[in-house]
């Protein structure tokens, strides 16, 4: 008896261990590991190929160990040793294979990313004598994952929390440098002194390492204390600490692109106008439940209209300004809405997801056609929209002239020009905010209810007297009207419109952040947002990888915590009663 | 029942719009055809290329479209990464034909030559579509319809840069079999060879399909559970494993298809499963999901339609390089049959718990 589980157990950690290398192998293939090995986590020490790679490996070995835990029936400190052990030998050896076999025949014909750099990465630059680098590091590292479970808990969690924090301040590393640079003088020194040119320096990275590790330990010990005394305080108190911490983060909120330089401002705005969107959608999703894939047929129509009637190009219709252009803009977009909304949404769910999403590419063929281009510019687009301005508008001159910006109050003067992303961003929040506000108020509404009821069954919705297609029909044309304000603004701050960046991917985008941040959660779209837009334009090395991420976030984000990152509480409720009822029958 | 006026009158105005978008759409085909026919830019034998076209393409989607609409009529959710599960299979039998023909083995056994490829792709393709049926749907059955519906967007995505991180973003030129250029005259009608192969391959694959759903055990089970799972599983039948082959089956279709359809473009690349993926799952839905032979005739109708139209209807409404708005045909259609007939031309009536 015992005898089996000791051989489950290996077959166990084998098997983890082979997983372990298909993931290791898949990552190699597909050019992450490369890409990754051109940045440190620590200078001259570790590359952050290698720190991805030996993770998997350590992952392996603890796996195997909480297997080993499970089936044996007196685990003991040894077994699950040898377990991970066993485990992350075989996480490295595929691998190992791939190197030796990769040295005897030619496979880049197949495999672009088996290249002679990937081969030297992976033997430390030794070639194929180095090959039994692989496995004994796999091997160490499978081992330090299973020992790390007998660890107490007060040493692991710190433990964790620091190297997963230096893996993404390895990742960032280079905004951060470029940021405290600019800054000059002290925090110029600062930088020097914690980062390099590809990551952190070997000190840094013991200071950040130190810091966190004692950060998490303190907060392990004490956390639970603080939390109640905050539980405690008066309502007063409670109310004083929101107020801070809602201060602190429209302080940095509103701060952050004046001083960060233009390439960050850029991707903040983009953050925003994503923001925007996705409150859009969260109300035709989130609330409703109706999956719009043609969500950027919207965000088109906003687009175009503020294009044509600003812009001071070709196809400029009207050269109104653009505080004018926005709300028609918006009112464009949301009678669009309601004619392309009446004829699906008497379809149920997927059938609507498909529908839609024809709909966004039918909109997309026919604003890039020849067919068409005599009004919105075929594949050419529109280009010269004019900026936004504060103050008087002069008159429009001749075509390819942008229109000059006066003040207000004296003719001669220039006035304000709403130009730079940064001002852009301004008019993006400012926005957000209203939306998020209007859409917060929505929900607590009558309609709101409705849409919710329409989201958890229709049938019992309609059978209470909800008027189906009118209340679906009122959040399609929200969501539209949203999506037609993001699109307005996107021109705006581009300049110019290109069918071609109407992509399918811009609605699967906004879907996927509702998604991960929690359907319709608010906060969850700030943090969906930020996690699935903001990172990877900031970052240079995963964005290529970007949508393989994507990807796989949104499979395991369904499977593991389909209610998202913050979700609101009714849906967090339901999915969790949703689990006690599936576990009963 | 107490309804207010405006309610009403939304009512109005909703039946009001639909029946205008109805009128409008067959007035312009109406229109654009007698235009086109007048007008006499193509000659009879242009036409009749233009339909055997169509009826080649149109096969193409019926093979992916069975898969659809197999797995939609088991599991009630649609394959979004089918599409690139077609795709996984072109590359495979890709870079078999480029070995095939570079040893030369392709010029002395061109049968063999093609049906090698076409072995592998269905291989791979059933392969991966397994991993992704337990990896991204399997946990998931049973959960709120949009969870594997955003799921299945996933692994569509993934599929797609997996493929493209590992291939490269560019695309790749299937390597063309020597004995299949030129034509063959029937009946003094000319047809390229390659289009009389995939129109007979497809059909084969079909009848083998069919054959297999109707009158084997696997057939018989994989009716039964899409009928009714639990009554299934009393019966004795295993339902996972059932669901399984399900998927297997309608990926090996989905991986010949894509053989099939590197024969006639001649190139492939990462991309290539989406579009074609979503005008299968229209033809699905033209001929009825969960209907297997609505399937097939969803899918030539919507070849031909999408090969004859543009210089049907699109040229004789004066619209200038109709070809751009190929696409835009096969998207309108899938919105008119919702509008139309949601149960497609050889479906039942969607009932509440299909649709």
């Amino acid at each position: 008896m015992n005898n089996t589980n000791k051989e489950n157990s290996l077959w166990a950690a084998i098997k983890i261990g082979l997983l372990g290398g298909a993931v290791a192998l898949f990552i190699s293939l597909v050019g992450m590991a490369e890409v990754f090995s051109k940045r440190d986590v620590v200078e001259k020490t570790m590359t952050l190929g290698q720190f991805v790679l030996l993770a998997i490996s350590v992952a392996s070995g603890l796996l195997a160990a909480r297997r080993t835990a499970a089936l044996l029936d007196k685990p003991n400190t040894a077994s699950q040793a040898a377990a991970g052990l066993v485990a992350g030998f075989f996480s490295a050896a595929i691998l190992t294979l791939f190197v030796v076999i990769g040295a005897k025949i030619n496979i880049r014909t197949v495999f672009l990313n088996a290249s002679p750099g990937l081969y030297s990465m992976l033997t430390l630059n030794q070639g194929v004598s180095g090959v039994w680098i692989l496995p004994v590091a796999g091997a160490v590292s499978g081992l330090l994952g299973a020992l790390s479970l007998s660890l107490p808990n007060a040493v692991r969690r710190p433990l964790f929390h620091a190297i997963l924090f230096i893996f993404f301040m390895a990742l960032f590393s280079g905004l951060f440098r470029v940021v405290m640079i600019n800054q000059s003088g002290f925090w110029e020194k600062t930088a020097k002194y914690l980062f390099s040119q590809t990551g952190m320096t070997r000190p840094g990275a013991a200071i950040f390492f130190a810091l966190v590790a004692a950060i998490s330990a303190f907060w392990s010990a004490k956390g639970q204390a603080i939390k109640t005394d905050v539980a405690n305080l008066p309502k007063g108190g409670q109310i004083g600490l929101r107020v801070i911490a809602f201060a602190v983060i429209a302080f940095i909120a509103l701060g952050l692109p004046l001083v960060s330089g233009a390439f960050i401002a850029q991707v903040i705005v983009i953050v925003a106008l994503f923001i925007l969107m996705g409150l859009g959608l969260n109300i035709t999703l989130g609330f409703a439940g109706l999956l719009d894939l043609g969500f950027v047929a919207f965000y088109a129509i906003g687009a175009y209209t503020v294009g044509l009637l600003t812009s001071y190009g070709q196809y400029g219709l009207q050269h109104i300004s653009f505080w004018a252009a926005i709300p028609l803009a918006v009112l464009v977009a949301m009678a669009a809405g309601f004619t392309l909304g009446l004829p699906v949404l008497g379809v149920r769910g997927d059938y609507l997801a498909i529908a839609t999403l024809g709909f966004g590419e039918i909109v997309r063929l026919l604003a890039g056609s020849d067919f068409l281009a005599k009004y919105f510019g075929g594949p050419q687009g529109i280009i010269g929209i004019q900026k936004p301005c504060i103050g008087v508008l002069g008159e429009f001159t001749k075509v390819d002239v942008p229109r000059v910006c006066y003040s207000l109050f004296d003719a001669a003067k220039p006035g304000i020009e709403l130009g730079t992303p940064q001002s852009i961003y301004y008019i993006a929040v400012a926005s957000a905010i209203l939306i998020a506000f209007v859409s917060w108020r929505l929900r607590e509404s009558r309609l709101g209810r409705a849409w919710m009821a329409i989201r958890e069954d229709e049938d019992v919705a309609e059978a209470l007297g909800v008027n189906l297609i009118q209340t679906k029909l009122l959040a399609y044309m929200l969501g539209a009207a949203m999506a037609g304000l993001g699109g307005a603004i996107f021109a705006t701050l581009i300049g110019s419109i290109f069918a071609t960046s109407m992509q399918l991917i811009v609605s699967i985008n906004v879907a996927s952040l509702i998604i991960v941040g929690g359907m319709g959660s608010i906060p969850g779209v700030i943090v969906g947002a930020i996690a699935l837009i903001g990172l990877p334009e900031l970052l240079r090395e995963v964005s290529e990888f970007r949508y393989l991420l994507y990807g796989a976030t949104l499979i395991i984000m369904m499977l593991a915590k389909p209610e998202g990152l913050w979700p609101s509480k009714t849906t967090q409720r339901e999915l969790h009663h949703l689990d006690a009822g599936t576990s009963a029958e | 029942m107490r309804t207010s006026i405006s309610e009403r009158a939304l009512d109005a105005i909703v039946s009001g719009v639909l029946w205008g978008f109805r009128i409008l759409i067959v007035l312009a085909i109406v229109i654009g055809t007698v235009l086109a026919i007048r007008a006499g830019t193509y000659t009879r034998a242009q036409w009749i290329d233009f339909v055997i076209f169509g009826v080649a393409q149109g096969s193409i989607y019926a093979l992916i479209a069975l898969g659809y609409t197999m797995v939609y009529g088991i599991l009630r959710m649609i394959n979004f990464a089918h599409g690139d599960i077609f795709m996984t299979g072109a590359f495979g039998a890709y870079f078999t034909a480029t070995w095939l023909t570079k040893i030369g083995f392709t010029d002395r056994y061109p049968v063999l030559g093609l049906m090698i490829p076409i072995l592998v792709a269905m291989i791979i393709a059933t392969l991966i579509a397994m991993l992704v049926e337990r990896i991204a749907y399997r946990p998931l059955r049973g959960a709120p319809r949009l969870v594997p519906l955003i799921s299945a967007i996933g692994a569509s995505f993934f599929l797609e840069y997996s493929f493209r991180g590992i291939f490269g973003p560019g695309k790749y030129a299937y390597p063309p079999i020597s004995a299949l250029e030129g034509e063959w005259v029937v009946l003094g009608i000319g047809i390229l060879k390659v289009h009389v192969v995939v129109m007979v391959a497809a059909g084969i694959m079909m009848a083998l399909l069919y054959t297999l759903v109707m009158y084997t055990k696997v057939g018989k089970a994989m009716r039964a559970v899409s009928e009714n799972q639990d009554t299934a599983a009393l019966m004795g039948i295993d339902v996972n494993k059932t669901i399984v082959s399900t998927f297997a089956i309608g990926a090996a279709m989905a991986g010949a298809a894509g053989v099939l359809f590197s024969l006639v473009y001649r190139q492939i690349d990462w991309f290539m499963g989406f579009t074609p993926g979503i005008k299968a799952f229209t033809a699905a839905v033209l001929g009825g999901i969960g209907n297997i032979p609505g399937a097939m005739v969803g899918g030539l109708v919507l070849g031909v339609f999408e090969s004859v139209g543009p210089s049907l209807f699109l040229e004789g409404l004066g619209i200038i390089r109709p070809y751009q708005l190929k696409d835009v045909i096969a998207y309108t259609m899938l919105v008119m049959i919702l509008l139309f007939r949601p149960s497609g031309i050889l479906g039942e009536r969607l009932t509440k718990q299909k649709a």
